[in-house]
């Protein structure tokens, strides 16, 4: 850093007074290049910043020229105060002693006032989207009450035109289905608190979570005892991220959804065949995986019925995903959306143990054989 | 608080605003102790009536009984007067008879508190049972902590007395304990108020 | 102290300690420079640990998918990052110079309470250690530093209880400092010095003070709800009986956001005594920082609730706090533009501490921005719980808080030691440090405005945050090059012999650097009388106040003032206040009754035993021995 070795120390701190204002200049560019990079990140996948639908462009409509003025503060402010660092800078020969100002109240009821009066008009559209979120549902919306539990999300379709052929209500897991264009009006609820275990590591815990599709809309708090509510509508059809934005405990990092948008045909065609039970399946191997889902296994290893649901048949366990159209292809992840259902692997080593793909997952060990998990993997995607 | 009323007694080195720091220092614990029981409270207050399960309070309470035991706590603050005006008089016999009776009246209510959360204890009301019994039972028993400290700071300062190790301004200390004393009766009046005597508004279901 | 009329010793067994030097001196001292250093090592020791926490995080986060942690771990992890940062080093250092510091610029011989001052350096360290001893007893804690209910209450580890207990007893440690302190401020200033004299550092340092004495009650009270759930199965946060986990949220925000502020405005003093000195130049506008330091304090326990914007409070309650959040970045932005004030026109000497200074300043400068970006309450919905807000904080607690620190070490280093961090590393620290520092933490508002989620233990490829988290990997990385720099630096200057060729080093303006480098036990042989603020610098040079120019003043000529003439010099007849084991006895007594509420009340009758003789002890014990 010291390139030469002026004598006395006042040399030396003039060399380095030079690279200090090249090293800030560098880094303040550094800086502004950084912040503007914020914006684009071209392969992310998630990001609020390519909203897909009403309520995250108008999020990202308030957040982006807000963040624009922050960056324009940013720069007069930093750049203030390089420039008055570099220009103030003690220099060599020049032993001054600087006029002593002790203050200036009227320069500084201006910088005090200048900033409320930037706040004051940033915080207009703010409040008007406040409330504009806040607003009721229009009449025609769809209604989904969103069910969070350690560490996955459940789906129930509320309205009249969506019940079932079968006695209980139309509900999906992993993966939430919409159709494109409609507002959709979700009621946030946390479930858990089911599976009762003498294990404590085993049970599952009413905890608070938080639901959230970046590209579709901001987030909201998933909080025992209360209900909340967001509305949203997207643009186009096509499969949407989101996850638990909440931490909620050992496996919050993998609590994640899909949010599948249909157009409107394809939206007809999936809720009649939703409406539809667990069809009974005609491969050998797949009636035999449903024979095994559908008793106690072997040997006091439990049963899957007593925490899984499968519509329009004996299956009513509540405490687990809803399996009744788990092969379907909307239905295209599992255990809190981690992993494909196409991904045959990952289905036979989810069955095999549970924990070891997913630690603390709620689903225990079933000690099941190969040929078990084969059968019941038939069974499962067969679920269309 | 004995010990602090030590650290720096009156007439030590010239303080800036010319109280001394103890004392100072006690209103500022004191202040924030009002933000520990206002928090206490309003945790009861929030809860008020929520519980899904009996006992309720109405089911427990013997208002005649705490109202007694209330106003034994409120007499102490009297006797405190008294033991303070006795030990600016320096006459320390009646200092330690009225701190001693303090202390007395102090133990009375607490004594009173074991025997009501052992009543209550036996009508069904544990401090899980309910969020009424869980609110109540931390809400006074916090209240019933600092009494009982009171009353240690009191037996001390009377223990001090007869020892003859107390400073030479015997009436500082009592001073001192006194402040805490009555603020810990004063939050009774409130916590008394606002658990006891305002009905809790809903049916119990 | 011929006012009690005891045998000093007592003679109960046990002696009194008297050595004021060696090993064992440090366990029994009362005198607020040892303690401030103990703080100062202990609270650094923790920073280390935590650091090393980060690196964990940074090494996990470094790929996706990564496997270096598990969740379990990983969760333990971030926690202990969070709460050994926040309670175990920032708060403690921060703790560290008001200890050492507040003394010696009022003109006081010591804090006023200086036995209740060493019980609280021993609470802070014996809670701190509580905690940690939670790896050896079952796990860490793993429910974030918020703690939020109902997770953190049914968690079936024990963590979370650590997490109670330990809180609460560096809660007590913190109360009884805050009281301590805000009365030394308040009553021991020296002649002449009004409020309106005092160095803003102290000014500062009062306001948190009360800070802390009014939000440590609301936690505390919020601590012990989660204890009795967690151990006594109480309902408080348990929603199945009626219990809300938001009053949890609640309580833990209305500590939790003046905690904010208890981190970063000691950091604010500090700067704004070195920016000044290392301008030549008065503070701008002292009025305006002093006012809108404690506009803060008052203002930052009503915006809580902007950290809970999702949690659906309605849009009323989030209207108002959006509108608070707005109103307290004011009086914040407001000093930015007071140290520029400063700067300005001055003669600029970017020693070490300024460096950092300004680096204090610029990177708040960011932080501050971001923050306000958080009160745009549709658009925080969004950016809540994400990497944003993990930026957001690092720039306002690392590079606000931690970088301000770091300029007060180098600052008082030699007033402290009698001797001068080695400059040189200092500055190839600072820039080490700063570029690590945007490097780690400049790309967390890209992952955050990217849909990365904070306290997530891994990620997958498929949402392209990879880049920028490998680049916030190599910062972070940077930055422990940083700190080892520091470390190198401080072993070095500490080997050398003590001595300062100048006991004024930086032409200093406030009257700690009146007295010797390092401070004699007394702090000052002769109490200076106070005529101005900077009354330091106004005996060295006189101000023309018609052109507003310096002299400075002859050798000699009227370097004291004649009214501090006259009295006993050289310490002489000063009573200090004497050592004494009471304290340390008294604070053992906490985590021992920590442990009792976990394991067995027979525990707990054990260290309120301990407690009750520690504090018989200590008041049976005359401040001064006699003799």
């Amino acid at each position: 850093m010291r390139a030469t070795h002026a004598p006395g120390l006042r040399g030396n701190d003039s060399i380095e007074r030079g690279i200090v204002r090249k090293k800030a200049l560098w880094f303040l560019g550094l800086l502004a290049l950084l912040l503007i990079l914020a914006g684009c990140a071209p392969d992310a996948t998630q990001s609020p910043l390519q909203p897909a639908g009403s309520t995250a462009e108008a999020q990202k409509n308030l957040f982006v020229p807000v963040f624009w003025t922050a960056v324009a503060v940013f720069v007069i402010v930093e750049g203030g105060i390089v420039m008055i660092a570099v220009k103030y800078r003690r220099k060599k020969g020049r032993d001054r002693m600087p006029p002593q100002i002790h203050g200036n109240t009227r320069l500084e009821i201006g910088w005090t006032i200048l900033p409320a009066l930037v706040l004051a008009v940033v915080m207009v559209p703010t409040v008007g989207l406040v409330w504009d979120l806040a607003r009721a549902p229009a009449p025609d919306a769809l209604h989904v009450t969103v069910k969070g539990y350690q560490w996955w999300w459940g789906f129930e379709y509320t309205d009249q035109d969506m019940a079932t052929s079968y006695d209980k209500a139309l509900e999906v897991a992993d993966v939430l289905v919409v159709p494109a264009g409609r507002e959709i009006y979700l009621s946030l609820e946390a479930n858990g608190g089911l599976i009762v275990n003498d294990d404590p590591y085993k049970a599952d815990y009413q905890v608070i979570h938080s639901f959230w599709a970046p590209r579709l809309f901001g987030k909201q708090d998933v909080v025992p005892g209360r209900t909340n509510h967001i509305l949203f509508s997207a643009d186009e059809p096509g499969i949407y991220t989101g996850q638990c934005a909440e931490f909620c405990g050992l496996q919050h990092g993998r609590m994640k959804f899909r949010i599948q948008v249909l157009s409107a045909a394809d939206w007809d065609a999936w809720v009649a065949n939703q409406k539809l039970g667990g069809a009974d399946p005609t491969d050998p191997l797949a009636t035999k995986g449903m024979e095994l889902f559908m008793n106690p296994l072997s040997d006091g290893r439990g049963a899957c019925i007593a925490c899984h649901a499968i519509g329009g048949t004996d299956a009513g366990g509540i405490a687990a995903p809803n399996l009744t159209h788990f092969g379907a292809d909307t239905h295209s992840c599992f255990a809190g959306c981690n992993w494909d259902v196409s991904d045959v692997d990952a289905l036979n080593a989810w069955l095999q143990d549970p924990n070891a793909v997913k630690l603390g997952a709620k689903m225990p060990n079933y000690q099941l054989s190969s040929d078990e998990i084969d059968a019941l993997v038939a069974y499962l995607t067969s679920l269309k | 608080m004995a010990d602090v009323a030590i650290e720096r007694p009156t007439g030590e080195p010239e303080t800036t605003t010319g109280l001394p720091s103890t004392k100072l220092a006690m209103w500022l614990f004191l202040a924030s102790e009002c933000l520990l029981f206002g928090a206490l409270i309003t945790t009861y207050v929030l809860y008020r009536g929520r519980s899904d399960v009996g006992p309720y309070p109405a089911d427990v309470f013997d208002i005649a009984y705490t109202s007694v035991s209330s106003f034994v706590l409120l007499a102490s603050s009297l006797t405190m007067v008294l033991a303070l005006s006795a030990a600016q008089k320096r006459d320390m016999g009646r200092m330690r008879l009225w701190l001693l009776a303090t202390a007395m009246l102090g133990l009375t209510f607490v004594g009173g508190q074991v025997y009501e959360f052992t009543t209550f204890y036996h009508e069904g009301l544990g401090i899980s049972t309910n969020l009424f019994g869980t609110t109540f039972y931390v809400l006074t028993g916090f209240h019933g902590v600092h009494v009982t400290v009171g009353v240690m700071m009191l037996l001390s300062l009377v223990g001090m007395s007869m020892a003859d190790r107390l400073p030479d301004e015997p009436a500082f200390p009592v001073e001192m304990i006194g402040l805490y004393w009555h603020f810990v009766d004063i939050v009774w009046i409130v916590i008394f108020t606002i658990v006891y005597l305002i009905p809790t508004g809903v049916a119990p279901k | 102290m011929a006012s009690l009329s005891v045998p000093a010793t007592g003679g109960r067994g046990l002696r009194r300690p008297t050595a004021l030097t060696g090993f064992w001196s440090w366990f029994t001292t009362v005198d607020h420079k040892k303690i401030g250093l103990m703080y100062g090592v202990s609270s650094f020791v923790f920073f280390i640990v935590g650091g090393i926490e980060a690196l964990l995080i940074r090494a996990q986060l470094a790929s996706p998918d990564g496997t270096v942690l598990n969740a379990d771990q990983y969760n333990q992890i971030f926690t202990m990052h969070g709460l050994t940062m926040i309670f175990l080093f920032v708060m403690p250092m921060s703790a560290a110079f008001f200890n050492y510091l507040i003394p010696l610029m009022i003109g006081a011989r010591d804090v006023a309470f200086p036995r209740i001052n060493a019980f609280s350096f021993w609470a802070f360290i014996l809670g701190g250690l509580f905690l940690y001893s939670s790896v050896f007893l079952g796990g860490a804690p793993n429910g974030g530093w918020f703690g939020y209910a109902p997770n953190s209450t049914t968690d079936p580890t024990i963590g979370m209880t650590f997490y109670a207990l330990g809180l609460l007893i560096t809660g007590i440690a913190s109360s009884a400092g805050a009281v301590n302190l805000a009365v030394t401020i308040i009553n021991m200033r020296a002649p002449g010095m009004s409020l309106f004299r005092t160095p803003v550092f102290i000014w500062m340092g009062l306001v948190v003070q009360f800070l802390l004495a009014f939000s440590l009650p609301i936690i505390t009270v919020g601590l012990f709800e989660l204890l009795f759930d967690r151990r006594w199965d109480t309902a408080f946060f348990d929603p199945t009986r009626g219990g809300d986990p938001v009053l949890w949220q609640h309580l833990f925000w209305l500590f939790g956001h003046p905690e904010v502020y208890i981190l970063i405005l000691p950091a604010f003093g500090i700067i704004s005594e070195i920016i000044p000195v290392f301008s030549r130049k008065p503070l701008f506008g002292y009025q305006f920082v002093v006012f809108s330091g404690i506009s803060i304090g008052f203002i930052g326990f009503g915006v809580w609730a902007h950290h809970m914007f999702a949690v659906g409070l309605g849009p009323v309650a989030n209207t108002a706090f959006g509108l608070s959040t707005a109103i307290i970045a004011i009086p914040t932005g407001v000093k930015i533009f007071n140290w520029m004030g400063t700067m300005y026109r001055g003669d600029l000497w970017f020693a070490t501490p300024m460096l950092y200074s300004v680096g204090t300043i610029m990177m708040f400068v960011i932080g501050g921005l971001s923050g306000v970006t958080h009160a745009i309450v549709p658009s925080d919905y969004q950016q809540t719980d994400t990497y944003y807000i993990v930026a957001h904080i690092h720039y306002v607690l690392f590079g606000g808080a931690i970088f301000g620190l770091f300029a007060g070490m180098f600052f008082w280093w030699p007033k402290i030691f009698g001797r001068q961090l080695n400059e040189r590393a200092g500055k190839w620290q600072f820039w080490v440090q700063i570029v690590g520092f945007n490097l780690a933490f400049g790309p967390m508002h890209v992952l955050g405005l990217n849909g990365m989620i904070r306290r997530e233990y891994t990620y997958p490829a498929s949402l392209g945050l990879t880049f920028w988290n490998q680049v916030s990997t190599v910062g972070a990385y940077l930055i422990a090059v940083a700190i080892l720099m520091f470390i190198v630096n401080v072993v070095r200057t500490q080997r050398k012999p003590r001595g300062l060729e100048n006991e004024d080093p930086w032409d200093a303006r406030t009257i700690e650097w009146m007295t010797s480098c390092p401070p004699p036990v007394h702090n000052f042989d002769e109490i200076p009388t106070i005529h101005s603020i900077d009354e330091f610098w106004h005996r060295k040079y006189v101000e023309d106040h018609k052109t507003g120019t310096l002299v400075p003043v002859q050798a000699g000529a009227a370097p004291t003032h004649a009214d501090d003439d006259g009295a006993h010099g050289e310490g002489h007849g000063i009573h200090l206040p004497s050592p004494s084991f009471w304290p340390l006895v008294a604070a053992s007594g906490l985590p021992v009754i920590a442990y009792g509420v976990l394991y067995s009340w027979v525990v707990v009758g054990a260290g309120a035993f301990v407690m009750l003789v520690g504090f018989y002890g200590w008041a049976l014990e005359p401040s001064v021995a006699e003799g």
